[in-house]
């Protein structure tokens, strides 16, 4: 039984039409069989109908979905020998943020993620993914091994952004994303992310400045959450923000796959199954990995000077400027 | 009822303060003297608070006089997603430029602080709130290239509210600009001192303020990641009286100093001295 979101609502009614047949039917009476065909092949159109024309607001809903896959499943679907590494060796573990080397394709890579937990008590231990600076520190420490070992590093995106509490604040949360972008952007081995749900602002940059960003179908990357946005231009006086200011601030951001393409700042989109990653993430985990490993493939051949060069460059045009007058 | 009348008057006639004569200190909410804070280079002299100042103003204060010669002056944002919430991004500069009088939230140059040629970036937080979009990012970075080929050191002067989200995702992606541009920077022995004031918060303090060899903030500046209502909110809980000031951030670890207004220039130019009095030694030694 899947959790459906209120948009998909018209499927889940033939869906659960289908399994009501089904039972009564019990693989016998061919009559009902053949509806109930009839019938699949209706709610699959429906499902790619209503999943091509998506909002803004509805691929936020499906990026964040409790039944996506997050890392450890990407992990799990795609590499082999995962070995978990812990502790940024200043402070504490943070298990919103997972990492350590694996084999890919039969290489070796070191590999590193948000993970948002599965589950109440998971995903409190795991703070939903929302990383405190001890996160960010493991993550660049594992960076920094791989550049050590001369291992490529994939890295998967999936957080709301990184944590705001005292603590945070207080051990430096800034400072911790500050350093790995500058870090990051000079490391000296093959490095390939991929937003598999929710890019939040810099908690989500702080493991992407990469030789190459991509993003699943129905990801989203922003500056800010749509309601954050909200709250800070759309408020009146106090007034609640409502449900259609939240979609007006989620398209105004451009924040969906298909935007972040046309601003050039992703590289490549990788298509999800129809009705999202979480209907069949073995199959979304063999697209992507087909991907990861045709990019690895060309970066693996470059020299370290050439890499860190071009990911200087990647990053140097983003922006759009415009120049006035001389005065 | 006239004695009552007469009393309300009189209420309403000591509230009324002349235009622009006094002000209110934001920290001790005590009414001051305009001129006696303008004399004391905007510093509350009741309770050490250090007024939010124009680049202008600031450049003013650090560069030795007439040093300043100003670079990417002609860089103008442009508005790539075509935002508009309840105005449009495009109104909202023409509005930030009336109101500041300046073209962009950061003003950058070389200049000269106590006879060490520098490059100064410089924020202004009249403009969006010091916001970085595209045109912020790109002059920052433009002035650490420009500091790290004429062999300059590079000061920076944070006031800023984080990214512009005006800009979506390319005000994130300045970000990884400006931290790409500073780590190329760091491969030079010159020195990038960072210096923080009121307030320095989101992405430009995850990336330009957060990145100094040396930094330093004005007294009770605040400075952080989140906002502090964003924290409020999130934790539920009321926050401790200091939080995110920088005698807080000191006292963490997070800055290696906090410095009166009054004492900045000098000690800046001292640090330079002793940074550049190295070189020299290590250059001989060569």
């Amino acid at each position: 039984m899947y959790y459906y979101l209120d948009f998909e609502k018209p499927v889940a009614e033939l869906e659960n039409k289908i399994e009501e047949l089904k039972r009564i039917a019990d693989g016998r009476d061919m009559n009902i069989t053949s509806e109930i065909k009839r019938l699949e092949k209706k709610a699959k159109e429906l499902r790619a109908d209503i999943f091509s024309k998506l909002t803004p607001w509805q691929k936020i809903l499906i990026a964040r979905h409790s039944e996506r896959p997050q890392t450890l499943d990407y992990i799990g679907l795609m590499m082999e020998d995962f070995v978990e590494l812990h502790g940024d060796r200043r402070f504490s573990d943070d298990p919103s943020i997972v990492g350590g080397f694996a084999k890919f394709g039969g290489m070796p890579v070191a590999v590193i993620g948000h993970q948002k937990g599965r589950g109440t008590k998971d995903r409190i231990w795991r703070n939903f993914g929302q990383p405190h600076p001890e996160g960010y520190r493991k993550a660049l420490r594992i960076m920094k091994l791989a550049e050590k070992f001369l291992m490529p590093v994939i890295t998967f995106i999936d957080t709301a952004g990184a944590y705001p509490g005292i603590g945070a604040e207080e051990r430096g949360q800034a400072e911790a994303i500050a350093k790995n972008l500058l870090e990051m952007s000079v490391l000296k081995t093959p490095v390939v992310s991929v937003i598999t749900g929710e890019g939040g602002s810099g908690g989500a940059l702080a493991l992407a400045v990469t030789d190459k960003v991509l993003i699943l179908e129905h990801s989203v990357y922003s500056v800010i959450s749509p309601e954050g946005c909200a709250a800070i231009l759309w408020k009146k006086n106090g007034s609640e923000i409502t449900q259609e200011e939240y979609e007006k601030s989620s398209e105004a951001l451009k924040l969906t796959a298909q935007d972040l393409f046309e601003l050039e700042v992703i590289d490549e989109i990788i298509p999800e199954p129809v009705g999202g990653a979480h209907r069949d993430p073995k199959e979304t985990a063999m697209t992507l990995a087909k991907v990861i490993k045709k990019h690895l493939a060309e970066l693996i051949k470059k020299t370290v000077e050439e890499l860190v060069e071009e990911r200087y460059r990647k990053f140097r045009l983003m922006g759009k400027v415009e120049e006035g007058e001389e005065e | 009822m006239a004695w009552f009348k007469k009393e309300k008057t009189a209420i309403t006639k000591r509230v009324k303060i002349p235009e622009g004569l006094w002000v209110k200190c934001d920290n001790c909410k005590e009414i001051v003297y305009r001129k006696e804070v303008e004399k004391n280079l905007k510093v509350c002299p009741k309770c050490n608070y250090h007024f939010r100042i124009s680049a202008k103003e600031r450049i003013l204060l650090l560069a030795d006089e007439g040093s300043f010669k100003e670079i990417g002056e002609n860089l103008m944002s442009v508005d790539p997603l075509n935002f508009k919430d309840q105005v449009t991004y495009k109104e909202r500069l023409k509005e930030s430029l009336k109101k500041s009088n300046i073209s962009e939230a950061v003003i950058t140059g070389e200049a000269v602080m106590g006879g060490y040629p520098v490059m100064l970036i410089v924020f202004d937080f009249a403009f969006m709130g010091g916001s970085m979009g595209s045109v912020v990012g790109e002059k920052f970075t433009i002035a650490a290239e420009k500091a790290l080929d004429e062999e300059l050191p590079l000061i920076s002067i944070t006031s800023s509210g984080g990214a512009r989200m005006q800009e979506g995702i390319l005000s994130l992606m300045q970000m990884a600009k400006t931290s790409a541009a500073i780590a190329r920077f760091n491969r030079s022995t010159l020195p990038y001192i960072s210096i923080l004031s009121d307030p320095t918060f989101g992405g430009v303090t995850a990336s330009i303020a957060m990145l100094g060899d040396i930094i330093i903030a004005e007294p009770k500046s605040l400075i952080g990641f989140a906002g502090p209502r964003v924290i409020e909110q999130t934790i539920k809980q009321q926050l401790p009286e200091d939080f995110q000031r920088a005698e807080f951030l000191l006292q963490h670890g997070m800055i290696d100093m906090v410095i009166n207004r009054r004492e900045l220039k000098q000690t800046i130019v001292k640090l330079l001295s002793l940074i550049d009095g190295n070189s020299k030694v290590k250059s001989e030694k060569l």
